[in-house]
């Protein structure tokens, strides 16, 4: 059980201020959204919690260890992050590449065993790849390599997941499907997660919490309902914004006037 | 994946042929030997044919093998390290630094044993140009490492015309056997023999690292890898390689390029299977290339880099071109 938190995290990049003094911990059974405008920083705000792109200020802990002095090894036994775009320039199959999730529980000389490959097949089955194993990942649309690059993700297993816009290509059944394994990995203790997403709607339905980024590093970050509301996503998204109820909580359109 | 089974059968089938592929080569040539000739020579290097065998053909064979498996490991190496099918063991200037040593040696008439040695120290230099000049501060950058070392390469690519414009003509068709892969004087080195096997132990115990590193940089890192570190290092090894192959025969283009392509289409781009494969192809191809290219002609000899071309060019399209109509 791992907690990643920032402290007084400053991040920068391209002369744009992501956010300034961010304070943001996420705990075991968390779901934390990340919403904001194109552009705002949110790619870079995961890479700096991933340690992929350095602090301007302040620091990323795991369990109160800052993560720039972990070696990437150790990280990625804990740390793990769903990227925007996958591109692959050389051919593999599918369940080589969820294979590789294993990577970093494995040692040098060491090769999959039974049990590695029981945890493909499981993940491949999770995202509704099985049967898919020996296809080429080239051969792939876009919504089933998505698939696989999630799979990856829970092949490796990490206790923080960090997810950029995971519900891209995906129809609405795999959005659906996806999020709700998030949050149940979540919430059955095993995982946080921090997942920038643009539909609002899903935000609403499965994160616990949200974190907001408004731009010249300002942001906000609470539980999901008390910072969803009509003024708040106005402000964020600047545009017209309409709150309607559904059984499932608030649900939130834009407007056009 | 490649089941282990199947695996194993095809490193065996690969170590056989490679094996056999040497000893047909002793066989082979002007002086061609029937089955008893050529098993006394084997058994006994005192014997009538045993001089030719055991001084000439062997050798050869066993540094043409070399170089192949030197030249595709190298290419398997900087495919992957600068993540384009395209690179080849000379694309960032390596053999062109040796080249150039190599040229100015015969061009000013020192012994021909000395070439591998400046070729060498020219190798070496070119490394650390480039090494020096795309590090910089910063993360990695393979586009900056891939054209330093173009460039670097097309500089030393005009060096050369410009030794070639102005040498002396009794030296210019050594040179240009030089410049398009001969083997005719090569003879085994057991430090380029050395130098293979432990660097393929290297980048076989290295071998997933590679696999994941192919998904590109930051997948690499998110998977555990300290890439900087693994990149100058796959950097370094290739180099090495490419050093190590070029001293001996030259500039023999093709193999580093074409045989990791042949090897992915047939067994994968899992490297534990692509990287013993690619090695020992790559070394059987060229003992085959280097055997055609001492008797196509006869008793005239060929660069064994025309060779490998002619030979190749049709194998790889072909091969391609089932691949894709698998799909």
């Amino acid at each position: 059980m791992s907690t990643l938190a920032s402290r007084n995290l400053g991040v920068r990049i391209a002369g744009i201020q992501v956010v300034s003094k961010l304070d943001l911990a996420i705990r075991p059974g968390e779901f934390w959204g990340l919403l904001g405008p194109n552009g705002i920083g949110k790619t870079t705000l995961l890479k700096c919690m991933a340690g992929l792109h350095e602090a301007a200020a302040g620091e990323v802990l795991l369990e109160s260890r800052n993560i720039a002095e972990l070696p990437r090894r150790l990280l990625a036994r804990h740390i793990g992050m769903l990227q925007q775009h996958t591109v692959y320039v050389f051919d593999s199959s599918v369940l080589q590449t969820a294979l590789t999730g294993r990577h970093p529980h494995l040692g040098y000389w060491e090769r999959e065993g039974p049990r590695d490959f029981e945890l493909a097949d499981a993940a491949l089955r999770a995202v509704d790849l099985d049967g898919f194993g020996e296809r080429s990942v080239t051969g792939l649309s876009g919504g089933e390599a998505r698939r696989l690059a999630f799979a990856t993700l829970l092949v490796q297993a990490p206790e923080i997941m960090l997810l950029d816009e995971p519900t891209n290509h995906l129809d609405l059944r795999h959005q659906v499907r996806m999020m709700g394994m998030i949050r149940k990995r979540c919430t059955e203790g095993a995982s946080g997660a921090l997942a920038a997403l643009h539909d609002i709607n899903l935000a609403a339905r499965y994160c616990s919490h949200v974190v907001m980024l408004f731009g010249n590093g300002d942001w906000c970050a609470g539980p999901t309902l008390d910072m969803l509301s009509e003024s708040s996503l106005e402000r964020l998204y600047r545009c017209p914004v309409e709150r309607l109820e559904s059984a499932h909580g608030p649900r939130f359109h834009p407007v056009s006037r | 994946m490649m089941p282990t089974a199947q695996r194993r059968l095809l490193f065996l089938l690969l170590a056989l042929l490679s094996a056999a592929s040497v000893l047909a080569a002793a066989a082979i040539g002007s002086v061609s030997l029937g089955w008893d000739q050529w098993w006394s020579a084997l058994t006994g290097p005192e014997s009538e044919f045993g001089e030719l065998v055991w001084r000439l053909r062997l050798p050869r064979a066993a540094a043409a093998w070399t170089v192949g498996a030197l030249l595709s490991l190298s290419g398997c190496l900087m495919q992957v390290l600068l993540r384009n099918p395209l690179a080849d063991p000379y694309i960032l200037g390596v053999s062109g630094g040796a080249s150039f040593a190599a040229l100015c040696g015969m061009s000013a008439g020192v012994a021909a044993a000395l070439s591998p040695a400046l070729a060498w120290a020219g190798a070496l230099l070119s490394i650390l140009i480039v090494f020096s000049l795309a590090r910089g501060e910063g993360p990695w950058s393979g586009t900056r490492l891939l054209l330093t070392g173009v460039v670097t390469a097309s500089g030393w690519a005009a060096l050369i015309s410009l030794l070639l414009t102005l040498g002396p003509d009794g030296s210019l068709r050594g040179m240009l056997f030089w410049l398009i892969g001969d083997l005719s004087y090569a003879h085994l080195p057991w430090w380029a023999l050395f130098i293979l096997i432990a660097i393929f132990i290297i980048c076989f115990g290295m071998a997933r690292s590679l696999n994941v590193l192919a998904m590109g940089e930051t997948t690499a890192r998110l998977l555990g890898e300290p890439t900087r570190k693994l990149l100058w290092a796959v950097y370094l090894l290739a180099s090495v390689l490419t050093a190590t192959a070029v001293s001996i025969a030259g500039n023999i283009g093709f193999v580093g390029l074409i045989v990791p392509h042949l090897m992915r289409l047939l067994v994968g781009s899992d490297h534990r299977v692509l990287l013993p494969a690619s090695a020992m192809f790559g070394g059987l191809f060229l003992v085959f290339s280097d055997t055609l290219a001492r008797t196509v002609l006869a008793p005239r000899q060929l660069p064994v880099g025309v060779v490998t071309a002619l030979l190749g060019v049709p194998l790889f399209l072909l091969l391609l071109n089932r691949a894709r109509v698998k799909q």
